[in-house]
């Protein structure tokens, strides 16, 4: 099983994530420069959080345009994992592998802080590990975090359980109060069709030990390796 | 292009008459244009430190751990196990003042810059902000109008701070912000940042080996904060704002590109000497490293990278755009850092070479522009022992203070004392209440090592290499150091130090920064002076170095100056992070007492202020700052280092602003993974008004709680150490419920406390 942390211009997650993985998930890991073209030999990409290229223009919407996306792309389409925290969930949905967008917080400020998430949906190859609607401690640390899409789509995610995590309260009541963003039904994480790309706005990788406050972001990490196991036997 | 000839209108522009006459002494010539630039910069009271050199020699520098003492680009200490820590503060009041969010942002880009020159990795940051009050006080100089000013300054500035360090990756981890009338029109920005580098791998700002190449690496040089040190070596007027073009603008994500860039040229061994072009840009940092080395340099500007056309020598030279470094490469092996820097997509180029001598020469379009001796413009520079004289009030006694100060409190209280509501206007008033409003603006998590969240007496990052952790604080008090400067700093100093042992970490060295009006005032430079004597007792006390540091003078509009305000950023050690103490009560049942002991010590505090409502300008006439012993002070510190050592408290809590009720109510508070918890205490009197058992601010004070089987040693530990402790009360109950004496004075639960304390800076600023 090997992973691959994609660095940009910017990004400044990558050793969070490297650590993490190499860490706590105990996983060979690798970062790999944006201007690489070749995916082979990884199980897993994480595109991890920070400010690729400044935010200039709109989050995510320059990284699209680096080479290694096109890799990306093709990685994702062979059914192989793609996990996008942060930066890097809006580099996705830039990048047309998940449906909607990320908008300025509704408070107009960064936001950091611990927020409560509810997993909504734990059939996929990220939560497979963790009880349904378990509330996860999970920080948050973002300014443009506020999730939209249309109706049309909105609808779709609800129906094919691509909504997996929501902000909720501390015992995962769904409530405005919950909402540190303003995102459309409280949303927090989604993922693709096939659940092999996962995007997320709250940082998992500064969850992963106690000394930081909370362990809950490992079991995700953990449901992703076991499904590459399971996946390769 | 023909420069402008010199006038006597241009000289007056740039130096004093008398500097102007040592300047012709060194030349044995008038300078030109270009040569008249560099000296008003370099000799500017920003770069040549001229009016407090002569006392800033007296502090201690020197300890085991100082690996780099002041004079490079930040102080670098050993933490053990062939890792060090550099860190430095350093303000950027005058530019946020004029443009907040520039201002904020660029003094955080400058500090990371001055970090990670010396081959440090930036891990932690932190701001000690101060500005004027955000609501209006009729009896004050805070109008309304001036109130929205403040809250606009407030706002611009923690954006900025968040602006730049959120995008370049730097947790901002802790720092203060605290209100006063005198920072009305001149706020503080004094921003500190801390980087990791192993032992053998510091870097130096030294131009040294004859012939090596000089690289100019980062942003283009446009023209941008011309003369930005020289405005801020002046006071401000009503034309302050026009100076808005001094003001520099921040690209935080170039500076993390060139962060990146610099770690891998480092690493790759081809970097001899390396230095920011901070204040007074490519002239300082040419003329610095040329200095350090004992070199000459000789640059050709027409190779340097520009952004804007038709620039002249003099505007390229003192230009401070930021995100530049000058480096000085291995000969021959150039062409690695250019290449390195072209990976991460900027600018190196050669722009000239070390030359025998001590020369700084200056080519632009083929033209000779400069040519002027390194040392003079450095080790020459003028030094004043400027005048000073102690105000009318410094020779009023303790006990004459106290009397006025005590009539003065009798007028003030008026009707039923309601100790409830003296505890709720305190958790409200905007120095003590929580600022989540402005660290959560900031990313402080990035990087995973954050072990102490905002908030606390001392942030604490772990170092993942080794199994130890930093602390660190930021620590001002305008106040006291108004009443009396020598006992101010003494009492700041130890306040940090203590802050630092609130968490179990040992403190180890210290930066500084001194935010100062006008020191051609001598009543300033007076103070100046005191601070320099009460820092060096206090530092010597704790065996606490000063590494590095930062004087800023000049901050006053219209006559109007700052109160003397001495920043302190200390620096502690944690052996084992696993040893770490938090503030909160951990659990009902457990044990609260109180190491030290409180004293009448109400006169100069928040509750004087906030409550009685007497103005900082009466204080400084009429009160008596706490009185502090640092011998006691370093037996409490010793003594709760001990117990956190050894395992045997469950917090610990620093009690200053507000006193003990504030500090107790603070430990009640809930935090991230602890619901909020009562305390039930029963205090004694010891003969001291229940204003003063609750909210008198006596210093050498720590809370502290533990589990009752812990008690007998806990007791034994404070009895070996001859600290003073008392048990005074034990955690239970959702209630805060205080007696003194047997009879209770005070009873609320805490939940509606902590709403109170929350909200209240959020309520102000959107009012």
């Amino acid at each position: 099983m090997k992973f691959g942390v994609l660095v940009f211009p910017g990004s400044n997650c990558d050793h969070d994530a490297y650590h993490v993985l190499s860490k706590h998930v105990g996983q060979p890991v690798d970062f790999i420069w944006h201007r690489q073209t070749d995916l082979s030999g990884y199980d897993a990409v994480i595109v991890p959080g920070g400010f690729s290229y400044g935010d200039y223009l709109r989050a995510g919407a320059l990284a699209r345009f680096s080479p290694v996306m096109k890799a990306v792309k093709e990685f994702a389409a062979e059914g192989k994992f793609v996990f996008g925290i942060c930066n890097g969930f809006q580099i996705l949905c830039e990048a047309g592998l998940l449906p909607g967008a990320l908008m300025r917080n509704n408070n107009l400020h960064f936001v950091c802080k611990h927020v409560n998430l509810r997993v909504e949906n734990n059939r996929t190859p990220y939560t497979d590990e963790i009880t349904e609607a378990k509330v996860l401690s999970i920080p948050i640390a973002h300014a443009d975090g506020n999730y939209v899409c249309d109706d049309e789509t909105f609808q779709s995610l609800e129906e094919n359980g691509q909504i997996v995590f929501r902000y909720c309260d501390e015992n995962g009541e769904i409530t405005a109060d919950s909402n540190p963003n303003g995102s459309r039904s409280n949303i927090a994480g989604i993922c693709n069709l096939d659940r092999n790309v996962l995007g997320m706005m709250p940082h998992p990788e500064r969850a992963c030990e106690e000394l930081l406050g909370s362990n809950d972001g490992r079991e995700i990490f953990r449901s992703l390796a076991g499904s590459i196991e399971a996946l390769a036997a | 292009m023909t420069s402008p000839a010199i006038t006597p209108e241009l000289i007056e522009q740039h130096v004093t008459p008398e500097e102007y006459g040592k300047i012709i002494e060194i030349l044995g010539r008038e300078p030109n244009f270009t040569e008249l630039g560099i000296f008003s910069v370099m000799w500017s009271e920003h770069c040549s430190y001229k009016s407090s050199r002569v006392h800033l020699r007296r502090l201690p520098t020197a300890g085991e751990r100082v690996i780099v003492p002041p004079g490079e680009n930040a102080g670098v200490v050993d933490i053990g196990d062939d890792w060090c820590v550099a860190f430095k503060v350093e303000s950027h009041n005058h530019p946020s003042f004029i443009e907040p969010f520039q201002g904020a942002a660029t003094g955080v880009g400058g500090i990371l810059r001055d970090v990670f020159t010396m081959g440090a990795r930036p891990i932690a940051a932190m701001n000690s902000l101060r500005f004027g009050p955000l609501a209006p006080n009729e009896k004050g100089a805070t109008t309304r109008k001036i109130a929205n000013r403040n809250k606009s300054i407030l706002k611009g500035v923690v954006e900025g701070i968040g602006f730049y360090g959120n995008c370049f990756g730097v947790p901002t981890v802790g720092g203060e912000v605290v209100f006063d009338e005198a920072y009305n029109l001149n706020p503080l920005v004094n921003a500190f940042a801390l980087g990791l580098v192993r032992k053998d791998q510091i870097f130096f700002g030294k131009a040294s080996g004859i012939g090596n190449p000089v690289l100019y690496v980062g942003a283009k040089t446009g023209r941008d904060g011309i003369h930005g040190a020289t405005m801020a070596s002046a006071e401000f007027d009503d034309e302050a704002l026009e100076k808005r073009p001094t003001v520099q603008v921040g690209d935080p994500f170039l500076e993390k590109l060139l962060l990146e860039a610099c770690l891998e040229a480092m690493r790759s061994g081809a970097i001899e000497g390396i230095q920011d072009m901070g204040a007074a840009g490519l002239t300082s940092s040419s003329v610095e490293m040329a200095d350090r080395a004992g070199t000459g340099l000789e640059l050709d500007l027409t190779l340097v990278p520009q952004r804007e056309t038709g620039m002249t020598a003099y505007e390229m030279l003192l230009s401070e755009s930021q995100e530049r470094m000058l480096i000085v490469a291995k000969a021959g092996r150039e062409r690695e850092l250019v290449e390195i820097f072209n990976k991460w997509d900027l600018d190196a180029v050669v722009i000239g070479k070390v030359v025998e001598g001590n020369r700084l020469k200056v080519i632009h379009h083929g033209e000779l522009m400069a040519d002027l001796p390194v040392d003079k413009l450095t080790d020459e520079a003028p030094r004043y022992e400027r005048p000073m004289e102690a105000p009318a009030y410094a020779s009023v006694g303790r006990d004459e203070r106290a009397a006025k100060w005590k009539a003065r409190a009798q007028e003030a209280r008026h009707g039923e004392r309601d100790l409830l509501q003296v505890l709720e206007t305190l958790l409200s008033s905007p120095d003590i209440c929580s600022k989540h409003w402005v660290y959560e603006q900031y990313d402080h998590m990035v990087r995973t090592n954050t072990a102490i969240l905002p908030g606390a007496d001392a942030a604490v990052v772990r170092v993942k290499e080794t199994r130890r952790a930093i602390s660190m604080c930021l620590d001002g008090n305008g106040l006291y150091s108004a009443v009396d400067p020598l006992e101010g700093a003494k009492l700041t100093v130890s306040e940090a130090a203590r802050n630092n042992v609130c968490v179990g970490a040992t403190p180890i060295a210290v930066t500084n920064c001194l935010n100062f009006a006008s020191p051609e005032r001598p009543k300033i430079m007076w103070a100046f002076s005191q601070t320099i004597d009460g820092m060096k007792a206090a530092c010597e006390t704790f065996d606490t170095p000063v590494i590095s540091g930062n004087v800023s003078f000049y901050n006053e509009t219209d006559g109007d100056g700052v109160l003397p305000t001495p920043t302190i950023g200390m620096v502690g050690l944690l052996e084992d992070v696993r040893k770490l103490v938090t503030q909160g009560f951990k659990k009902k049942g457990d044990v609260i007492a109180l190491l030290g002991t409180t004293n009448d010590d109400l006169s100069v505090s928040e509750y004087s202020q906030a409550v009685l409502g007497i103005s900082t300008n009466e204080l400084i006439e009429i009160g008596s700052v706490p009185a502090l012993d640092l011998t006691l002070e370093k037996t409490v510190q010793e003594t709760c280092l001990k117990l956190a050592d050894e395992m045997l408290i469950a917090s610990a809590h620093d009690c200053s602003d507000g006193g003990l009720a504030i500090a107790i109510a603070e430990c009640c508070f809930s935090s991230l993974n602890n619901a909020p918890d009562g305390a039930a205490l029963e205090l004694s009197s010891n003969g001291l008004d229940p204003e003063a058992v609750l909210f008198s601010e006596s210093p050498s004070r720590i809370v502290i709680s533990f589990s009752p089987e812990n008690a007998d040693s806990v007791a034994s530990v404070a009895e070996e150490m001859g600290c003073p402790f008392e048990v005074i009360g034990k955690v239970e109950g959702d209630d805060l419920k205080i007696s003194i004496d047997g009879s209770e004075v005070l009873n609320a639960p805490v939940a509606a406390l902590e709403m109170k304390w929350k909200h209240a800076l959020e309520s102000l600023l959107e009012a």
